[in-house]
């Protein structure tokens, strides 16, 4: 652990990460800083979807359900405390709902497809329940649930100790510095001992647990902070676009997150940061051209990412620039 | 007794592939377990290990029950388990293979100098870095073993240790397991009688999920039924 | 007495339907491990094309019967000939790569037929019980499903087709030693699961019409009935249906069916806590 926070690559990933996080605001419009704070919450998802399944090594396919879910949370706790509960509880409810399921599911023993295809059905459910919640009687203190319509004026983020909630400015430093620290954290977690288990019984869980490590709390552990993570991305969300709606617990937005992951490259640290913006940055593009169906696009990327780079871009790209880097050495001698 | 297991029996579907084994084992021996394909001292190895739970009967492992527990637990009494097919985390490398295994026994540095010392005793302290899916048969058989030693444990259950090896490294990881033999108890799975023959101080015969036979290995070796029931011509040779 | 016969019904008619909208997904499942992620979509296909070929003027029992299998068996087929077959036993990729194909469709589908709900009226009139009415089309559903399971039975446990295919469920490798086909078991299988889907979901398009998403409001019972069920489709399928179905018409009755879908996870859900591998992964070992 202390190794690894002094060493040149973690030095090097903390000064370029907070170079660029620091310099956008200096080169970015209001309308594109705006977009950009997004991109950064779903950054944050995307690490924390890597963290649980390329790091931990659980198919988490609806992992996008613990982001609705704290999006929802933060937002019915917001309107009826203030947005420092809702913070709060954003992080807690996902991550008490993920020890639940979790407890279930691998303290059960349950198979890695059988989990997958479980948190996905779990999603859909919850869709359909959150749709069927527009009557009044689902309403929470003085947060209606408001079914397919959501729930409109969210309350944005206020320090306890400031007179006005964040601006647009301070809102996009937030969630692009909480992007970073998942990322660095992240980082430090892989490397640290208890990091080390964890990758250890995503390789081969019996014989962690022929070591006398039990390979059951570990991942109840890794999918509990995960979900926590994905909580948080998911109140930051509903407070940048005061609106907080059941379409965060859709297949389709699901399948983003996986397409994102798998596209900038499953387990790497930096490749699900690279697909979540560049994905993100790609569809938003569609949608402004009206060029082809965001379906009909995602669809083939996903397809194109399994078939044909299953390993994801970045270390397509790094095993690009290494075969460069050869044939120049073999050109120079 | 190190290991104690009283009227054990293992079933699947109907058919008993454990069927009321009493066996016992005491401090400091190394006992063998042989017998032909089938005759469940593979099932009785799971059941020892917590990867199979009993249909009936107790067993006790260093003074505790462990009938129904789970494999870390009895991981955790003090016992090194080394599966049949090679158990390794393939994409680390041998160096961090062995400090996961050592870091159940000992903290921080120490679990690194024992790691170290143990990459000298199996002798792969120059492939240290290497993932071990990259390492050849022989040598991923003796990091796992190497990972079972490394933690001191009380208790060393190995299951067909030199299964897939080749001579020469069949004698070398009977070297092995004797220069790192210490006081320890030893169960030993093992098919290979020239391996046996190295090691074993006594054997314990299985057949039809049953003990057949319990002696040293010279006296099993002549014991016409032994030879009759289903070994063979088996003892005649080194290999089958 | 009225009302406890209308329950009845009810409750078979969960079971049943339960037990159609997985069947399809159960036979590629039972086969190949793999759960096919576009299954609502071959569910949505078969009801696209069943409305679209009524509409078209050809007769409703042909367009269901005929049509919808056979345009949806063919797409799975294409579809296991260009995606899945190239990740064979790399379970994890396949899933994923089926989850492509179900956007896919689901883009491809709005772009060419549009949003709006494509629906044709419920056929068979209706039957009264007492004071209240049931559509006649509730007991043909419940029929069809019970034809079904008779069909897929008799299939596997008698053609020589399944023959192949009980084997290379058993062990792959055994079977291709043997001298079977394993990828044309495999093709044909993925076939015959896509036409049942086909079939299923051109039943339902006259009850809940058709669009584009139509297969995301089946999938999540059609997923949780197939895992509960466990390894072996037909026993499995239907063992989980009638569970799950029971509990889920019950609650139903008794709330909404939000809240019916609610126990019915949560019912699968402490089902696999006890049984990980489903239903038939502990019972019913070497049955269909």
């Amino acid at each position: 652990m202390k190794t690894e926070l002094t060493s040149p690559a973690f030095i090097a990933a903390l000064v370029i990460g907070g170079a660029i996080v620091f310099a956008a605001p200096l080169f970015l419009e209001t309308y594109d800083l705006f977009n950009f704070t997004v991109f950064a919450i779903m950054a944050m998802l995307a690490i924390s979807l890597n963290f649980v399944w390329g790091i931990g090594g659980i198919l988490s396919l609806g992992q996008a359900l613990f982001f609705g879910l704290g999006g929802y949370a933060y937002a019915i706790t917001a309107i009826n405390l203030g947005s420092g509960w809702g913070l709060l509880a954003a992080i807690a409810v996902p991550c008490l709902f993920a020890l639940i399921v979790g407890y279930v599911a691998f303290y059960g023993r349950i198979s890695d497809v059988y989990f997958g295809v479980v948190s996905l059905t779990i999603s859909l459910i919850l869709y359909n329940f959150v749709n069927s919640t527009s009557d009044a009687f689902y309403t929470i203190g003085a947060a209606r649930l408001g079914g397919y319509n959501g729930i409109p004026s969210v309350p944005p983020i206020q320090a306890p100790w400031a007179a006005q909630p964040l601006g647009f400015e301070a809102m996009y430093m937030l969630c692009a510095l909480t992007a970073l620290v998942f990322y660095l954290g992240v980082r430090l977690f892989v490397r640290a001992p208890f990091g080390r288990v964890i990758v250890a019984v995503r390789e081969n869980d019996l014989r962690a647990e022929l070591l006398g490590y039990d390979p059951r709390y570990h991942r109840l552990v890794v999918f509990a902070i995960g979900a926590a993570m994905s909580g948080l991305a998911g109140a930051f969300f509903a407070a940048w676009g005061a609106f907080i709606g059941p379409d965060t617990f859709s297949v389709s937005f699901a399948a983003q997150a996986i397409i994102w992951v798998l596209f900038g490259g499953l387990g790497t640290l930096i490749g699900p940061v690279v697909g979540a913006l560049s994905v993100s940055w790609f569809t938003t593009w569609l949608g402004e051209v009206r060029l082809l169906d965001p379906n009909i696009a995602l669809g083939l990327l996903f397809i194109i990412s399994v078939l044909l780079v299953p390993n994801g871009m970045v270390p397509a790209l790094r095993r690009v620039l290494e075969r460069l880097r050869i044939v120049k050495e073999r050109a120079d001698t | 007794m190190i290991v104690e297991t009283s009227d054990l029996w293992r079933t699947f579907g109907g058919v008993a592939a454990v069927a009321g084994v009493n066996f016992r084992l005491e401090p400091g021996e190394l006992r063998c377990l042989i017998g032909s394909n089938g005759a469940g001292k593979s099932t009785f190895f799971k059941l020892l290990t917590g990867q199979l739970r009993p249909s009936k009967g107790h067993i006790s492992i260093l003074g505790r029950q462990t009938t129904t527990s789970q494999p870390f637990e009895i991981s955790r009494l003090g016992v090194g388990i080394k599966t049949q097919v090679p158990n390794l985390f393939e994409g680390l490398s041998v160096r961090e293979n062995l400090h996961l295994a050592a870091r159940r026994t000992y903290a921080g540095k120490a679990a690194r100098l024992a790691a170290e010392a143990m990459l000298d005793d199996i002798e792969l302290a120059d492939r240290a870095g290497v993932p071990v899916r990259e390492l050849s048969h022989g040598q991923r058989q003796w990091v796992e073993l190497g990972m079972v030693l490394v933690s001191e444990p009380k208790l060393v259950l190995l299951d067909e240790p030199a299964a897939g090896m080749t001579q020469a490294e069949v004698e070398r990881t009977a070297m092995l397991l004797q220069r790192m033999r210490k006081d320890r108890a030893f169960i030993i799975v093992e098919h290979d009688m020239h391996f046996v023959r190295n090691i074993a101080e006594r054997v314990t015969v299985f057949h039809r999920g049953r003990i057949l036979v319990e002696d040293t290995m010279e006296a099993v070796t002549s014991n016409a039924e032994v030879r009759n029931a289903y070994l063979g011509q088996k003892f005649g040779k080194d290999h089958d | 007495m009225e009302i406890i016969a209308l329950s009845g019904i009810n409750i078979v008619y969960a079971v049943a339907s339960l037990f159609l909208l997985a069947a399809g997904l159960s036979i590629i499942f039972g086969m190949m491990g793999v759960i096919n992620l576009a299954h609502g979509e071959f569910l949505m296909l078969g009801g696209f094309a069943f409305v679209l070929s009524v509409n078209a003027g050809i007769n409703i029992w042909i367009s269901m019967f005929v049509v919808a299998p056979l345009v949806v068996m063919v797409i799975g087929m294409v579809m296991e000939r260009l995606i899945v077959r190239h990740l064979y036993g790399r379970t994890v990729e396949t899933i994923l790569a089926t989850w492509g194909v179900s956007l896919l469709l689901i883009g491809v589908t709005s772009v060419t037929l549009g949003y709006q709900q494509l629906g044709v009226s419920a056929p068979l009139g209706s039957v009264e019980i007492g004071d209240y009415r049931v559509g006649g089309y509730t007991f043909f559903i419940i029929g069809l499903a019970f034809a079904v399971l008779a069909f897929l039975y008799a299939i596997l446990r008698w053609s020589s087709f399944g023959l192949k295919a009980r084997g290379t469920m058993q062990s792959a490798s055994t079977a291709a030693t043997l001298g079977v086909n394993v990828g044309y078991v495999y093709s044909a299988t993925f076939g015959l699961g896509a036409a049942i889907s086909g079939l299923a979901g051109a039943a339902f398009a006259p009850i809940a019409g058709v669009t584009p998403v139509s297969g995301l409001t089946y999938i999540g019972k059609a997923f949780i009935t197939v895992i509960a069920g466990g390894p072996l489709p037909l026993i499995g399928t239907s063992t989980a249906s009638l569970l799950l179905g029971f509990i889920n018409a019950a609650v139903t009755a008794i709330s909404t069916p939000v809240l019916g879908e609610i126990a019915l996870l949560a019912a699968a859900i402490l089902l696999l806590r006890l049984l990980p591998a489903g239903i038939t992964g502990r019972f019913f070992r070497g049955g269909l």
